[in-house]
């Protein structure tokens, strides 16, 4: 018996005193002191203890650098262009930078460690971004497997962005799922209107977020969100806007056009919306009504594989062709596109576009990762 | 206690003679995946030797100071593999602050430092042969730069290699297998300078 307590006791002596070893070397070793961040040369400073990723640093001093995985270095959102010398580029980072970022400085925020003073650049409209708090007020059925959120604004009550920026989602933990995560979703609603904002989601299979969405959230929840990003915004030019989106990519275009038709911009819009049969299509009625009152707007869907019952008059084919067919008959015109949905609907469209003479830097997208 | 042999003597028998991966075939996994890279690989070999010389020394206070008197003998595996993985532990914390490049680089290899089996057998050889501090201490250190002369040396030969025709079906694991094997073949010659157990 005595033999058992000596084992036991010894065992858990060795124990507990390499424990204590290493949280005293934990201290020693991970104590950096305190850091100073500079941001935008001098712009603002921030003091802070040294050790932790720059992205939660960031995020503790209010500054929002957009990141969809929460920091784990599996999105590549959270570029940040680092001044100072803070080592090689890490293998974590490698597949997200391109080569012209690695030269200009530009890393993962979430993958550098403040160790030492450091100093970053951040582009301007990163500093308007705050948390917001709001109330869901309202869920709407769009389509089967897409749902409207309308989000009314707690605190800060309202809101300032422009037409096809995104927010990010908090959503939080439930479930098997441990840790809350965020994900981006494009504002649908104008900006006009500031005390609330509407989100355009389709249902992923499997995903954190979207199963959260489709089958936890309740109206009347209370939920957070981090906003506005995004340099997906319409261009203040006089030219003819090719605006082209599939699924939940309607949301940023929506915006824009809302915010277009409300300002009385006298621009064309063609307005090409892709979807499979006729139970994905959304919002018809909405755009018809508009086209009426604002004649420089142009919508129109195109159905990949009608079903039979659909009695569908409109246009057939991928989004892409149809779309072909358009530019080919329009009068020239200077264009800008502007595109929202799959990557591989995106290059598609951005190769349809350069061929008909919109050169790559004024096409803009929002790519669904 | 010990053996009258010259701790030199034994360190440079550790390195060569007996050497760990290549006569004793001890510390294979890491030894196989982590010596795709010259850098890498000398990041581990500097690693392990760094453990190794340390582990040996803190096993043999342990046995000595602590199982011994308390007649424990038989839990010196638990307590060893309680030693090293602190130990590993730590040195994880001190490659993190240094370099950080290193630290991803060694990835999941740098936790498994806890289970090379060279360290283990390493801690458990000098206990089984009644070595004297001293001796264990030079015999740590030699068996680690042994480790690591190995690796170095694999990972040299695998770089040259790589713009080489391989048969497809040797490719990988194959030929790496091969070469250490005939690299264990050139470390027997050693074996006739002196015989150290």
């Amino acid at each position: 018996m005595s033999a058992l307590i000596v084992t036991l006791l010894s065992l858990s002596g060795i124990t507990t005193l390499l424990a204590v070893l290493l949280v005293l070397a934990d201290r020693i070793i991970n104590n950096y002191g305190e850091v100073e961040v500079n941001i935008n040369e001098g712009k603002k400073k921030l003091k802070v203890k040294g050790g932790s990723p720059l992205l939660f640093i960031l995020a503790e001093n209010k500054i929002f650098v957009p990141s969809a995985c929460g920091g784990r270095g599996s999105c590549g959102m959270c570029k940040v262009k680092v001044l100072s010398d803070v080592g090689p580029i890490l293998p974590t980072e490698e597949p997200y930078l391109s080569p012209d970022e690695k030269k200009e400085g530009v890393r993962l925020s979430c993958q550098v460690k403040a160790k030492k003073d450091i100093s970053i650049e951040l582009p301007e409209w990163l500093f308007a971004v705050s948390k917001f708090k709001a109330v869901v007020e309202r869920i709407t059925e769009l389509t089967y497997d897409i749902r409207e959120l309308r989000l009314r604004l707690l605190d800060p009550l309202s809101i300032e962005f422009k037409a096809g920026q995104y927010v990010q989602l908090i959503i939080p933990p439930y479930d098997q799922v441990k840790e809350s995560v965020m994900r981006a979703y494009s504002i649908s609603s104008p900006p006009s209107q500031k005390d609330a904002i509407e989100l355009i989601i389709r249902k992923v299979p499997g995903g954190i977020a979207t199963t959260y969405i489709f089958e936890h959230m309740k109206e009347g929840e209370e939920i957070e969100f981090v906003g506005p990003f995004g340099e997906f915004y319409l261009r203040p030019t006089s030219a003819r806007v090719i605006a082209i989106a599939g699924g939940s990519g309607m949301a940023p275009i929506k915006s824009i056009i809302m915010d277009m038709y409300e300002k009385g911009i006298e621009r064309e819009i063609y307005f090409f919306f892709g979807a499979r049969s006729k139970a994905d299509l959304f919002y018809l009625d909405f755009y018809d009504e508009l086209q009426k009152k604002y004649p420089y707007l142009h919508f129109i869907p195109a159905l990949s594989d009608p079903k039979p019952e659909d009695e569908w008059e409109g246009e057939v084919g991928l989004v892409t062709d149809v779309a072909e067919k358009y530019l080919k008959s329009l009068p020239p015109s200077d264009q800008e596109g502007y595109l929202c949905g799959s990557p591989g609907m995106i290059n598609a469209c951005v190769k349809l576009l350069t061929r008909y003479g919109i050169s790559e830097d004024r096409i803009y997208y929002d790519k669904f990762a | 206690m010990g053996v009258p042999i010259n701790p030199f003597v034994l360190m440079f028998a550790a390195v060569f003679t007996s050497n760990m991966v290549l006569s004793n075939f001890l510390g294979m996994c890491s030894f196989i995946s982590v010596s795709k890279e010259l850098k890498t690989a000398n990041g581990l070999g500097l690693a392990v030797t760094f453990v190794m010389t340390i582990t040996s020394v803190l096993n043999y206070i342990v046995y000595y100071y602590i199982l011994v008197p308390l007649g424990l003998e038989y839990l010196i595996y638990i307590v060893f593999i309680i030693v090293i993985a602190a130990f590993v532990q730590l040195l994880e914390m001190i490659i993190d602050r240094i370099s950080p490049a290193l630290y991803i680089n060694l990835g999941i290899f740098l936790p498994l430092i806890t289970v090379n089996c060279a360290i283990l057998g390493g801690a458990l050889f000098l206990i089984i042969r009644n070595y004297s501090l001293i001796q264990s201490l030079t015999f740590g250190f030699g068996s680690g730069i042994g480790w690591w002369l190995a690796i170095v040396a694999l990972a040299a030969i695998r770089q040259r290699l790589r713009e080489n025709d391989i048969p497809v079906a040797l490719r990988g694991s194959g030929i790496t297998l091969i070469i250490i094997g005939i690299m264990a073949l050139a470390f027997i010659g050693f074996s006739g300078v002196l015989r150290v157990q």
